[in-house]
């Protein structure tokens, strides 16, 4: 598939020098993909970050047996986006909005450890001709799979660059072909009180209401960029990134990415969301990047991204429209007031 | 062996306790955070440990006068300007921590924000408050302001309702915490009462004069 994301970052003079990799990054990783070829070697590369990077303070107390197990992906690499400085693993993984698991940040990675993915069934239903269900196996093996190095931008304003496996949003539809009353596509968190204790705690899962609720247009839900995640660094999602299968919609703030797909289904009625319910105001529908429009209370303009470095590293950087995809998308919202349509 | 105690002494000990509680966490806190090893964001971190570390001791200087009362021990008042600043301590590094290492001297996005969002000009109007009572908290000042300065302390019940407000503003969904702290400030003002009555009566009467 054919996305123009190297053409977008060459030609687009956003892109910051603090946004390169450094040189030895640079030539380690050349070194590594040469020696391993394509196929995979972002697993190689994974594997090794996850063991050396943040090896520090909070790790010691993680007890290993315990820990989810992931397992590696067999994907295309993204040779277009090399450029971006890529958020380490360790901060992937122990940084997560996942209300489900508990609503401050640290909390999902340390309360999904025990997360059952599989069996899992992700059903594809509504306004279709070929309603499909798909088995746990089905979600790795029915396409072939690919990595995406995208920013993620939250509304919070901070934001990261993951490198996701998997396949595009599109390519699952069309299998099971919509038909013409299709207007938007909705999707639904896993629903299980039992294992995610936010769903049964109100305090702990943030107070707001489950099953997480969120939808896309369908020509939204159709754009290439949209991707089904299965995985990030080359293997298999943990939980707390919601596993076993997310969605990314990169130029959209991160709530908009739904975690751990139980249900997606074509509608012809724009649905109401989750945060859309909760605060509408401040959360919109289409929630697009956009740093002309604020949150009622904090500015959109800018955001810290989250690389490795602590207190004193300088990240923060200019928000773009569209997250920087504006060249994909944009052309989607093009007769729209996006002040209105936020 | 606490007979032999003399008040000076207990005190002392109280200040060496309140100095140790107060200050290592910050310590800590900011050696962590210069290394990464707090977690994925230091900044959200450092910001929220300092807050709530501020409303925490705001509520502990607080409860002070009410126990003293309650054990008869009057001595227990010394501590309370040590308490006091150690508030003001983490709600300046609170501010800084915003300034400094979320927004990085943006100064322009900084006035912005203190102006345009109603909780961070809440926050910041507590900030300037507390800085007002912890510069006149040497003994030096409070002779010379003499009954103005008793006035101007009073305020310390007003920050503790703009904090809990702060907080609750700033929270994305879980209200129960802050909905907790709310609930906390109002106990302690409660013990308050007779001179708040007085107090807002005062003002009343001073206003339609």
């Amino acid at each position: 598939m054919l996305i123009k994301t190297q053409s977008n970052s060459q030609s687009n003079p956003a892109i910051r020098s603090s946004e390169i990799t450094d040189e030895s990054v640079y030539l380690q990783r050349r070194q590594l993909i040469k020696t391993m070829g394509f196929l995979g070697a972002g697993a190689l590369i994974g594997s090794t970050v996850s063991k050396t990077a943040n090896a520090g303070f909070f790790d010691s107390k993680d007890n290993d047996s315990n820990n989810f197990k992931t397992t590696p992906l067999k994907f295309t690499a993204d040779k277009d986006n090399l450029s971006l400085i890529k958020t380490p693993e360790q901060k992937v993984i122990s940084h997560n909005n996942f209300y489900e698991f508990g609503a401050q940040k640290h909390q999902p990675a340390e309360l999904a450890q025990n997360f059952n993915v599989d069996p899992w069934q992700l059903t594809i239903s509504g306004e279709c001709d070929n309603p499909i269900t798909l088995d746990y196996d089905d979600l790795t093996t029915m396409f072939p799979l690919e990595e995406r190095i995208y920013r993620l931008r939250c509304v919070e304003a901070w934001s990261m660059v993951i490198p996701w496996v998997g396949f595009s949003l599109a390519n699952l539809l069309k299998k099971v072909a919509p038909n013409s009353s299709a207007k938007y596509v909705v999707f639904e968190t896993l629903h299980d009180p039992k294992q995610m204790p936010g769903q049964d705690d109100r305090r702990l899962g943030g107070g707001i209401n489950y099953p997480y609720v969120e939808a896309l247009r369908l020509d939204e839900a159709m754009n290439p960029l949209t991707l089904m995640s299965v995985g990030l660094y080359g293997k298999t999602l943990p939980p707390q990134n919601g596993a076993p299968i997310r969605l990314v919609v990169p130029w959209k703030y991160g709530f908009k990415s739904v975690k751990s797909i139980v249900s997606i289904k074509l509608v012809s009625k724009q649905p109401a969301t989750t945060w859309q319910k909760l605060a509408a105001s401040e959360y919109g529908f289409y929630a697009n990047v956009n740093p002309n429009h604020d949150h009622p209370r904090w500015s959109q303009a800018s955001e810290r991204r989250i690389t490795s470095g602590g207190l004193f590293a300088r990240n923060r950087i200019e928000t773009l429209p569209f997250n920087g995809y504006g060249e994909q998308v944009a052309h989607m919202y093009k007769d729209m007031d996006l002040s209105k349509y936020y | 062996m606490s007979k032999k105690l003399t008040t000076s002494n207990k005190v002392l000990i109280a200040k060496v306790v309140i100095h140790l509680a107060a200050f290592l966490p910050l310590l800590n806190l900011y050696y962590l955070a210069f290394y990464d090893q707090l977690g994925a964001d230091p900044v959200q971190r450092v910001i929220h440990f300092t807050g709530i570390g501020a409303f925490n001791l705001l509520l502990v200087t607080l409860i002070v006068s009410p126990i003293a009362k309650k054990l008869k021990q009057g001595y227990f008042l010394q501590v309370r300007r040590l308490l006091g600043l150690y508030t003001f301590s983490y709600a300046f590094m609170h501010v800084l921590n915003f300034l400094a290492f979320d927004l990085q001297f943006a100064w322009s996005l900084f006035f912005n924000e203190v102006v345009e969002r109603p909780y961070i000009t809440i926050g910041m109007i507590t900030f300037v408050l507390l800085a007002a009572l912890a510069v006149t908290s040497l003994n030096s000042i409070k002779r010379k302001m003499g009954k103005s300065w008793q006035k101007l302390h009073n305020y310390s019940y007003l920050i503790a309702i703009l904090v809990s407000v702060h907080f609750y503003w700033s929270v994305k969904s879980e209200l129960i915490t802050p909905l907790f702290y709310m609930l906390l400030t109002l106990v302690l003002l409660a013990f308050r009462y007779t001179k708040l009555k007085a107090l807002i009566l005062s003002m009343f009467t001073s206003k339609t004069r």
